[in-house]
């Protein structure tokens, strides 16, 4: 006897209920609270921000506790209340030359005015677990140090920029609106402002990975770290009735300005080339990851055959969103009875033909395609 | 902390209601284009039918009757959540009955009852070019459909021919619009192609992560492509239906022991509770 | 001065549009065929209240809209559709998504309007004349909605409005739009439907 499957709704509330108890864990054990995960998971809440395209710390918090630190799922739910949110405009542009610095450094000059302030970093650290750190962990006092909130940092490319050893940075289109493309259907060409868009939002994972692919050779650029910096940016806003900027507030960012080589073509002196990347909160292997294949996309701009993956602006934006692609992938869970049974008719039907092909040579030399 | 967030009737902000609308006229005025939209993020993941949601929710109106199916079947748990989405946010009526539905959100089938004037189908699409299998590229792909260049899809469908004796590919199978657009039909199975053409309602596509909409007004000729000597074929099934007894429909395969026990029911699930009189709740043979 | 009060305009916006669209979206899948505008509110003249759901409707800051003569001559027009739509109001019409001519008789040829390009023909101007009527029965109509064919008229029109209608459908995909409101209907013609003489 045969019953036909029912019951999809009380299956869904029951796995919404299941799911509400794993994400829960064992109730014995003290219960997260967002702040705890904003102060303590800071890093996995600025990936759910600079990913999410919402800069909102308690939100992503809120997000990661809710996912049980999948973050590409925190990253979802980020998105998917940003997009609710009425627009009032684009912010003026942020100026990281007067960030308040907490960690900037240079791969390419000693030292430098501002100078290079290490701050909160793993790079030195060695890689060894720290059993402390399973208890209440210690932390030591941190001591203001000397260097200079007020000293002026000017960006390294500012300084090669003097030299005209470095090329201008200039829009593509002065004149023309910055594109958006949570506004607009992405179209190609992209110009560069939609593709660094783009690659803000994009998974760290895909990116650091076409990042990776260029410096070993996947079409090479040649990187220096130009500058890493981190540090926190005012964002100002004009609003159309009062006609003059309002500060808003502040923002962590982490910018990375590669500088790579370029040959020079018949019109253009050879000069260093840049590769840029902006992310929100403390995300440095994202902002460099960024730069890198930035600089990569720029490749038809200097002249250069799009020979790599990470030349390819179709191919790397297409594929950088992870909420897209983990969307796409996880839909071949859905059911697909009707097409598999589509395939599974053709199938049998081409077996069938097959094998009368075979009987009617009698086993001789296998036969070629049917006529 | 921000406040629980409000969400306007059928969850999208008005703005992004008269942006999908206005794509859906060009649609409606060029039939089998796909015209770009600036898709939102929605609150189901892409490709689980953030297209089909967001053309039925700049469509709906508080008016509407609503029947949500997946695979062909109300209860399947993708139809039964979306189901739940504009039952919560449009506060519709919703229904499993064909017949009594103005708006149909399907996923790869169109029901075996002849739909009406009055109502539309709106189609969730995964990949919403018929080329791209062919030609990854939307830069060219774009190309081939302004300059009519279909050359490359028919290459494709006689290789089939030369290798299997006939064309291998039985759903999602590309159909020419009014002698124009090679369209992408969605992954319904070929069986359901001939549904198409000229339709008595507005069928429209929806490919939200892939950020196209297009569409095809009512009475819209809808050509599945093929040769002269080797015309296009609907998939037979040489069972009726394992329930009801209807032929001439699409079934699915159940599979109901593991020595080989196959059954074959309606894919429709609708049209089967109806040929039984809708008389139990669970289709029991 | 005190400027004039702008008269409201839909009251409830997210109910009524879904209606008004609902209507546009027939008329364009059936071409020929009138529908009922939702039009429970007043418009400033020469701006008739048919035409004015239209826009209220689709347009917005996204959309630059094109108006004819006598509709730009008309601020309290000019006014109310700006405040109620935030659509710029642009003089070039190729650059328009929509064209509103309340004066049908002198509009600017269809060919005036941006026609799309072939790899986006969706780029084309949408226009919406404002008439009198829309029971003519002067053409028979064809193509994608139309069982058969249909008898449709329109007026008032310029002087050999069928024959644009009839190059226009022939460069289609490429084309423009167009709707047709009479203070409480709404027909349309889109460039994919062919027009005949009636006979």
């Amino acid at each position: 006897m045969y019953v036909a499957v029912k019951g999809g709704e009380a299956a869904i509330e029951a796995a919404h209920k299941l799911l509400a108890k794993e994400r829960r864990g064992d109730a014995s054990v003290l219960e997260l609270t967002t702040d705890q995960i904003r102060e303590q998971l800071s890093l996995a809440v600025n990936r759910v921000m600079s990913e999410g395209s919402l800069y909102d710390p308690d939100l992503a918090a809120l997000a990661i506790k809710q996912a049980r630190g999948d973050l590409i799922e925190a990253i979802f739910l980020a998105r998917a209340y940003r997009t609710t949110l009425p627009r009032f405009g684009y912010s003026e542009p942020a100026n990281t030359s007067a960030m308040a610095i907490r960690r900037r450094i240079s791969a390419t000059y000693k030292d430098l005015p501002g100078g290079q302030v290490l701050g909160p970093t793993f790079d030195y650290t060695h890689r060894l677990l720290d059993p402390s750190l399973a208890g209440e962990g210690n932390f030591p006092a941190v001591e203001k140090t000397e260097t200079g909130d007020a000293e002026v940092s000017p960006h390294v490319a500012a300084l090669l920029n003097n030299e005209g050893l470095i090329e201008e940075n200039l829009p593509q289109n002065p004149d023309a609106d910055v594109s958006d493309l949570t506004r607009g259907a992405l179209e190609f060409p992209a110009d560069r402002d939609l593709r660094l868009q783009a690659l803000a939002r994009g998974d760290e994972g895909f990116l650091l990975a076409l990042g990776y692919s260029t410096q070993l050779g996947f079409g090479r650029t040649h990187p220096f770290a130009g500058e890493i910096r981190m540090g926190e940016v005012e964002v100002s806003f004009v609003p159309e009735e009062l006609g003059f900027e309002v500060p808003l507030g502040e923002v962590t960012l982490t910018e990375c300005e590669m500088v790579t080589q370029f040959a020079g073509s018949a019109d253009a002196a050879p000069q260093f080339t840049r590769g840029y990347g902006l992310v929100f909160g403390h995300s440095e292997r994202k902002a460099m990851a960024m730069a890198l294949v930035d600089r990569s996309l720029r490749t038809a701009e200097f002249g250069e055959d799009v020979v790599a993956p990470a030349q390819d602006a179709e191919f790397v934006l297409s594929h950088a969103d992870n909420i897209q692609a983990t969307g796409f992938v996880e839909h071949l869970k859905l059911p697909h009875y009707v097409d598999f049974q589509a395939e599974l008719v053709l199938l049998r039907q081409l077996r069938a033909e097959w094998e009368a092909e075979r009987g009617k040579t009698d086993g001789a030399s296998p036969k070629e395609a049917a006529e | 902390m921000s406040s629980a967030p409000v969400y306007n009737f059928a969850y999208l902000d008005e703005q992004t209601k008269r942006m999908i609308r206005r794509a859906i006229l060009k649609a409606i005025a060029v039939p089998g284009y796909q015209v770009p939209f600036a898709s939102r993020e929605m609150p189901m993941p892409y490709g689980w039918g953030t297209g089909g949601v967001q053309l039925t929710a700049s469509i709906l109106g508080a008016g509407d009757v609503l029947k949500v199916i997946d695979q062909g079947a109300d209860d399947t748990t993708n139809a039964v959540s979306i189901r739940k989405f504009f039952e919560k946010t449009a506060g519709v009526e919703t229904t499993s009955l064909t017949g009594d539905a103005t708006i149909i959100q399907t996923r790869h089938r169109i029901p075996e009852e002849p739909l009406t004037a009055d109502q539309i189908l709106v189609y969730q699409v995964p990949i919403p070019e018929p080329l791209r299998f062919l030609e990854p590229r939307e830069t060219e792909t774009r190309q081939m459909h302004a300059l009519q260049d279909y050359g490359l899809m028919h290459v494709k469908l006689y290789e089939d021919i030369s290798r299997h004796g006939h064309i291998a590919t039985t759903y999602a199978y590309p159909v020419k619009v009014e002698a124009r657009y090679v369209m992408d039909p969605s992954p319904i199975p070929k069986f359901d192609n001939p549904k198409m053409d000229m339709c008595s309602a507005l069928q429209l596509f929806g490919a939200g992560r892939e950020q196209r909409i297009y569409a095809l007004p009512p009475y819209t000729q809808v050509t599945s492509l093929d040769f002269e000597d080797h015309p296009f074929e609907r998939t037979k099934f040489e069972k009726p239906c394992g329930l009801c007894g209807a032929t001439g429909v699409y079934l699915d395969e159940i599979v109901t022991d593991d020595q080989g026990g196959r059954l074959f029911v309606c894919s429709d699930t609708d049209y089967c509770e109806g040929r039984r009189g809708h008389e139990t709740d669970g289709g029991v043979l | 001065m005190k400027p004039p009060a702008i008269s409201p305009a839909f009251h409830d916006v997210s109910r009524q549009s879904q209606a008004v669209f609902r209507a546009i979206m027939q008329a364009m899948a059936q071409p020929g065929r009138t529908g009922l505008l939702d039009t429970g509110f007043e418009t400033p003249a020469p701006l008739a209240p048919g035409a004015a759901a239209i826009l209220l409707t689709l347009a917005d800051f996204e959309t630059p809209l094109w108006l004819d003569a006598t509709l730009s001559a008309s601020p309290a027009t000019t006014d109310y559709l700006r405040f109620h739509t935030g659509a710029s109001l642009v003089s070039d019409p190729q650059s328009a998504a929509f064209a509103l001519i309340a004066d049908a008789e002198r509009a600017p040829p269809l060919t005036a309007f941006s026609q799309g390009t072939p790899d986006y023909p969706d780029r084309s101007t949408t226009l919406v004349f404002q008439v009198g009527s829309l029971d003519g029965q002067d053409w028979r109509l064809a193509g994608p909605g139309i069982k058969g064919e249909t008898v449709f008229g329109v007026s008032p029109l310029p002087a050999g409005f069928m024959q644009q209608l009839q190059e226009n459908n022939a460069c289609a995909p490429l084309g423009v739009d167009v709707l047709f409101a009479s203070q409480t209907r709404i027909a349309a013609i889109p460039r994919s439907t062919r027009i005949m003489e009636a006979r």
